[in-house]
């Protein structure tokens, strides 16, 4: 169901935990899943839940309070732009209005291409860099103005 | 450590160190508002309802999570905690939708009842309110008006807490939360009804309940359940003579406030379409519906002619008086009677010390720090008392194991062997030298507990002796509502259920006998062979072996008394009028008795028969599970595959096998023949694929399932299912064979 | 260089590349350690220098960090656990993110030390999901120092052992709150738990556990090399030492400042370049979103540190400080704030569950001209029956930052209301604010 790097990961995780509480690696091993599977589909969870020894609904109960899990496919790069007040006083909500008029799409939308999904986030802790957007939950990438923006999605157009 | 002393509303209380500020109200009486706080669940705080003013403390606290203190002052309804109260409701009820007479949960509504006390008669709260999507989470819990939630997470905690299984989540955050259960699921638990009841609104309700009733349109009658050996006391709801609804009637000592499914919903049955409501006889092949008379007559007359050779077969889900009148009915006219359909070894019937029982009162379960249960189904067989063995292993106690399947308890398990059948005496006699062994030495209160299986094995007497040997209190998981009523009422007689089947004249009561024998299929040749066989039941039987059919009156109809596992005896009265032309098969049996000329019973009264049936007897100096017995050699190792037989759930007894919903759930899926890994290869059968059972001279054809728990050599094929009725023994060996696809017969 | 002002001292001679052990024992690093594990210093005296320095938690309470580490069981057989909060994610704050990144050789000694002080056998620092490549960085360098011999059994030859873990968020602000972040480790749902029992005698699997803020940590090899009391000096009485501030919205330098406390406000505003040009200062927020909001000139009067903000009407909480100038619609602002409690709500506990969402809607109907007269009563009194009565303080972050905005730009509020138009912008601007909640998440289906 994953593969073997996959759980080779998870099982580093798990090693973290005291050995009665594997069910602490469950974070960790749904990132490592939504990085091979893109996200997190009912059989994934599913598989989670066994590899882990915990009930599937529990997983699930995970998944979704977290919200960067992607319980529905998402673009190939979800950019998640900061636009709570601090941000939003340094200029995040035009960064985010340059991108939403790039791409094509409001927040909550993917791009026709299946390339770009762009989400409202809230506070990443990292407001007084903002504009911050962040690449598929990992990469964050902070002082957004709107050339570097233009910069980013031509560089992962070109990806 | 001392008491601590408190005051609530200016009233004195002492409660143990530990205690909450809600244990010392309850103390007191004194209610303070809650949802989420159930005494049998963890402790969650949410609801935040139960919000008290407490002096020197700066803000509200919650009474159910607040430790009492010594000298604490607490008030419940002063300004100030009023206002904390009033403030959650008002809370609750924004997204509440406000339609409660629509609401299935109406009249027996918490928050309803509660919003009376606390709410305000506008809101204030003019948004749209919240819609979240209706689930089907299977065919007993409804969960069609989630909007209807309050997220207090009960029915998440009994899953996790209870029912030992964590079926239901509450997903997502804030005001998306929402309780589901994982996608595409179902809530399988035989447990899983007690969550409507939990629910404290009307999100989580009574699927076949639903809507078929208000609440105060109910007449509420007293019951005890018909199934298995604990004697759940019920109450049975009705309206216009129907039964609409069975709950807990909460007893601490038996049931606590819990109910298996098995007891909520088998009332279905009642109104099923293979109820029997006039007697009939058959004449030259040919049913008929006759009078009562001139059924009783013949029944009599045939009874009379086969004097000597009358075999009575009672389920042990009978009542007491029912087994009474079929004993002495049986000794008047010669013959034998049982209730021990399901048992094949009948050596320690000489040999015992008393009645077999559970050892001790059932709520001692829940204090035992070491536990040997040996042959048992024990979550199917006995959910509430496997309830009551989680509880113990939470606190601490260790379970072991001993059996012929390696079944998910959903509970920790110390130790656990898993022996073939043939092999469980020789394994129970070496315990001592085991894991297992020195758990149960390192205990101080140790039990060792024999389950259906155990007392359904070819050497269930040997059993016992050897659990006896052990040294420690030993018990029986009794099989059904009245397997220890059964022996008060002094059965067996002349014989037992095996020999009672070599009889020229049979009385089934209550009994299926392809269904509820140990061995259909000796069962069923001796209903052919005999030269009568009446049947009472409440049901048409599936299969045509009887001469008269006399419809007698199930649970919920009569009135008669079960004698529990732990030696309680409940008596209870009919909640609702037979169906039809039936009879309360004591008034039958009475009558039967009157007209074969058998003295002595002319009872008036069901009170007079169970009088009878207990005059003289102290039922505490009768229980014994002491066995005198020789330990015989172990048998040898049988040739071929072994069969495991279990008894599943929904099929126990004639009227969950018609209850409809009970029907539809899981644990009432068609039996499959599981067999592990190794035994399919060598069979070249795999998972899902067809197999024939060959088992004396009857088949099966079931889907093989694969089980890589099971022990070495043996098939796993349920008995008590229609499917499997054409098998021999419950214990024994049979054959198995891969059926080749598209070969279909 | 970095330059996070002359007053720095965790996060002096950082120059963005020097974050590895080597440069970090450079600096002095595990020194501190060094001495203690070879002096065999007594715990209850490491404890003492750190009650002596008045260090108090930077996460946001502001609780006094000896005292705390005190209330660990002594003799208590079996694990004990030291969990750092890098869960960092209230709006205004992030300086964690700062010294993770420059410094995490810090953060990952005063772990050990405050292990050391109060016997525990193992650390988990829970770092937020959005700064992955930090929690990555992390994790090397607890494998450098597990390489060093500052982590593992016998720890520099000492009798003492101890682990450090990270454990990484994945968007949930509630799991910045301490019990939540202590479920969020077991595996579970970051819902906090109601308290008593407290992390120290109830934590991490059920074992006694502290938690502390990343700069609390971070601030503890400091104290030990140069004293308590050196510490205690670079502030005030009750308020020892530097702090993080950092300075966001509407300033000419946003960043993170490190000053003494006691710094007076105004000179921190300096620091980060004053307001945007030709700007008035309106109003400041002083300790992160969740903190009561404060009118300028009272700000512009008060010193940062604890207890001068805390008597202004306000509290320091993590440090943030959020600076609004003149062209801020405060209805606006509270609106995105309000949105932000609405969203992160854990959905526990009834009056936060419900409430937040009940705020949010008032506050966005107020804002685009569907308020109602008798609406300010109405957030103020749900507010009330907010604060307080919930499991955790999120509810009095949700409600205090309502009550505060009502508090001192009522007239604010009162003209969207009456006039249907912004009193700063005008009726026909263009929204700065307010779109927040549009996109609200699928499960947020209305009835119509
Ligand atoms: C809603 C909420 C969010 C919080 N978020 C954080 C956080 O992101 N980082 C943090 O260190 N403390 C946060 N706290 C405070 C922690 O609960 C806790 O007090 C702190 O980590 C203790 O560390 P300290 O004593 O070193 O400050 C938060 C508290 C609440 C109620
Ligand atoms: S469904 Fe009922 S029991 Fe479950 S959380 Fe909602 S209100 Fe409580
Ligand atoms: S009953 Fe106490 S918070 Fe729910």
């Amino acid at each position: 169901m994953l593969s073997p790097e996959s759980l080779r990961r998870i099982d580093r995780e798990i090693a973290k935990y005291p050995a009665e509480h594997k069910q602490s690696a469950v974070m960790a091993a749904l990132i490592v899943a939504q990085d091979e599977k893109g996200w997190l589909a009912t059989e994934t969870m599913d598989f989670v839940a066994q590899y882990l020894g915990m009930a599937p609904v529990a997983v699930y109960e995970v998944a979704s309070f977290y919200n960067m899990y992607n319980l529905e496919p998402a673009g190939q790069y979800k950019l998640t732009v900061c636009t709570c007040l601090p941000c939003g006083l340094q200029g995040s909500l035009d960064a985010a209005d340059h991108l939403k008029a790039r791409l094509g799409v409001d927040f909550g939308e993917t791009t026709a291409d299946g390339r770009f999904t762009l989400k409202e986030g809230e506070c990443m802790g990292a407001c007084a860099m903002a504009p911050v957007v962040l690449v598929n939950n990992k990469k964050m990438h902070d002082y957004m103005s709107n050339a570097k923006l233009d910069a980013l999605l031509d560089e992962l157009r070109k990806r | 450590m001392s008491e601590l002393n408190l005051e609530i509303d200016g009233r004195a209380v002492a409660v143990p160190p530990g205690a909450t500020v809600m244990d010392a109200a309850v103390k007191l009486g004194i209610y303070v508002p809650h949802f989420c706080y159930h005494r049998k669940l963890s402790i969650a705080a949410n609801c935040r309802m139960c919000l008290v003013e407490v002096e020197r403390a700066p803000k509200p606290l919650p009474a159910c999570a607040t430790p009492a203190t010594d000298g604490m002052k607490v008030r419940t309804n002063s300004a100030g905690a009023k206002s904390a109260q009033q403030g959650v409701m008002e809370f609750l009820l924004i997204n509440h939708p406000l339609d409660c007479p629509i609401c299935d949960q109406g009249g027996e509504c918490q928050l309803q009842d509660l919003a009376v006390g606390y709410g305000k008669s506008a809101s204030r709260f003019e948004e749209d309110k919240r819609v979240v999507p209706a689930k089907d989470i299977g065919p007993l819990v409804a969960a069609e008006e989630m909007s209807r939630c309050i997220q207090c997470t009960r029915c998440v905690r009994f899953g996790q807490e209870i029912a030992g299984v964590m079926e239901l989540g509450m997903i997502h955050r804030g005001e998306h939360a929402e309780i589901v259960a994982f996608v595409g699921r179902t809530v399988d638990s035989e447990l899983s009804g007690n969550m409507i009841d939990l629910c404290p609104v009307g999100a989580l309700t009574s699927k076949p309940f639903r809507f078929a009733a208000r609440t105060w349109e109910l007449a509420r009658r007293k019951s005890i359940s018909p199934h298995c050996g604990l004697g759940s006391n019920l109450v049975v709801q009705v309206k216009q003579n129907r039964v609409k609804r069975v709950l807990p009637l909460e007893n601490e000592a038996v049931n606590e406030c819990w109910l298996s499914d098995k007891d909520r919903y088998s009332y279905e049955a009642l109104e099923s379409g293979e109820r029997l409501t006039r007697p009939m006889l058959k004449d030259h092949g040919q049913w008929r519906e006759v009078d009562w008379p001139q059924a009783l007559e013949r029944v009599a007359a045939e009874l009379t002619k086969a004097a000597g050779s009358v075999g009575i077969l009672a389920t042990p889900h009978s009542t007491l008086e029912e087994l009474y009148l079929a004993g002495r009915l049986a000794q008047a006219l010669g013959g034998s009677a049982d209730f021990r359909l399901r048992q094949s070894d009948f050596s320690g019937d000489a040999k015992r010390g008393g009645i077999p029982w559970l050892g001790m009162p059932v709520a001692n379960l829940d204090g035992l720090d070491r536990v040997l249960v040996v042959g048992s189904f024990l979550r199917k067989d006995h959910p509430l008392l496997a309830q009551r063995l989680r509880q113990a292993a939470k606190r601490g106690c260790r379970v072991n194991v001993l059996h012929s399947v390696d079944d998910d308890w959903l509970m920790p398990i110390a130790n656990r062997k898993i022996v073939p059948p043939s092999e469980l005496l020789e394994a129970l006699r070496g315990v001592n030298g085991t894991p297992i062994g020195e758990s149960l030495r390192s205990g101080r209160n140790v039990a060792v507990l024999l389950g259906n299986f155990a007392q359904q094995h070819p050497q269930a007497a040997q059993l016992q002796a050897a659990a006896q040997a052990l040294g420690y209190p030993i018990g029986f998981l009794g099989e059904a509502a009245n397997s220890v009523g059964g022996y008060l009422a002094g059965l067996p007689v002349g014989g037992n259920a095996a020999s009672a089947l070599g009889h020229k004249a049979l009385v089934l009561l209550n009994a299926e006998p392809e269904l509820d024998c140990a061995d259909p299929q000796t069962a069923g040749q001796a209903l052919e062979r005999a030269q009568f066989v009446v049947a009472l039941g409440a049901f048409r039987p599936a299969r045509d072996g009887a001469d008269v059919l006399l419809p007698i009156a199930p649970f919920a109809e009569t009135a008669g008394t079960f004698v529990s596992t732990e030696g309680r005896i409940q008596s209870f009265h009919p909640a609702v009028r037979p169906a039809g032309d039936a009879r309360p098969a004591w008034k039958v049996l009475r009558v039967l008795g009157n007209l074969a000329g058998v003295a002595g019973f002319d009872y008036e009264t069901l009170e007079q028969v169970r009088e009878a049936c207990l005059r003289g007897k102290d039922l505490a100096a009768l229980l014994s599970n002491r066995i005198d017995l020789a330990a015989s050699p172990a048998a040898p190792a049988p040739q071929g595959l072994q069969r495991i037989a279990e008894v599943p759930i929904h099929f126990a007894d004639a009227l969950v096998r018609r209850a409809p919903s009970l029907q539809k759930t899981r644990d009432a899926q068609p039996p499959r023949a599981w067999m592990n890994a190794r035994l399919m290869q060598q069979l070249g059968v795999s998972a899902g694929q067809p197999v024939l059972i060959r088992q004396g001279s009857g088949e099966a054809r079931l889907a093989a399932a694969l089980d890589d728990r099971l022990p070495e050599g043996c098939v796993r094929v349920p008995a008590a299912h229609a499917s499997t009725a054409g098998l021999g023994a419950m214990f024994g060996t049979l054959g198995v064979q891969a059926v080749a696809v598209g070969k279909a017969a | 260089m970095l330059d996070y002002g002359p007053d720095a001292i965790l996060m002096a001679g950082l120059d963005g590349a020097n974050w590895r052990l080597a440069d970090y024992e450079k600096r002095g690093g595990y020194e501190a350690l060094r001495k203690l594990l070879a002096d065999q210093v007594p715990p209850e005296r490491v404890i003492a220098e750190v009650k002596k320095s008045a260090l108090r938690g930077r996460g946001g309470a502001g609780f006094p960090t000896g005292l705390k580490w005190s209330f660990m069981p002594r003799q208590f057989p079996g694990a004990k656990y030291m969990v750092c909060n890098s869960d960092e994610g209230e709006p205004g704050t992030c300086k964690d993110r700062d010294l993770l990144r420059y410094n995490p050789h810090s953060v990952i000694e005063g772990m050990i030390i405050a292990g050391y002080a109060t016997g525990s056998t193992a650390g988990y620092n829970y770092i937020h999901g959005e700064i992955w490549a930090l929690y990555e960085q992390f994790e090397e360098a607890i494998e450098e120092a597990r390489r060093a011999g500052y982590l593992g059994r016998d720890i520099l030859g000492s009798a003492f052992s101890f682990e450090v873990y990270a454990h990484p968020g994945f968007g949930a602000y509630i799991c910045g709150e301490e019990t939540g972040l202590l479920e969020s480790i077991e595996g579970k749902k970051g819902q906090p738990r109601f308290k008593p029992p407290f992390p120290a005698s109830f934590g991490l699997y059920g074992k006694p556990t502290t938690v502390n803020n990343t700069e609390t940590f971070a601030a503890v090899p400091w104290i030990m090399r140069h004293g308590g009391d050196a510490f205690l000096n670079l502030g005030r009485p009750n308020n020892g030492g530097t702090k993080l501030f950092s300075v966001t919205g509407h300033v000419a330098r946003p960043g993170n400042y490190e000053v003494r406390l006691g710094t007076p406000f105004a000179r921190l505003l300096e620091m980060a370049g004053g307001t945007r040009a030709g700007k008035r200062l309106k109003a400041v927020i002083p300790g992160g979103s969740s903190m009561p909001v404060l009118p300028a000139d009272v700000m512009l009067a008060t010193d940062m540190d604890y207890d001068s903000i805390a008597k202004a009407g306000s509290m320091l909480g993590s440090g943030a400080v959020i600076v609004m100038d003149e062209t801020t619609c405060m209805v606006r602002a509270l609106e995105r704030l309000s949105y932000f409690y609405f969203e992160e709500s854990c959905g526990q506990c009834t009056p936060c569950r419900e409430g937040t969402g009940w705020l949010y809607r008032v506050v966005h109907r107020i804002e685009t001209g569907r308020g109602r007269a008798e609406d300010l009563a109405l957030l103020d009194n749900v507010s009330d029956n907010i604060a307080g009565r919930t499991i955790c303080a999120l509810g009095d972050a949700a409600a205090l930052p309502v009550k505060s905005f009502l508090k001192h730009f009522r007239h604010e509020f009162e003209h969207h209301i009456e006039h249907r138009s912004c009193l700063v912008s005008g009726p026909d601007s263009e929204p700065k604010w307010g779109r927040a909640g549009a996109h609200l998440p699928p499960a947020m289906a209305r009835a119509a």
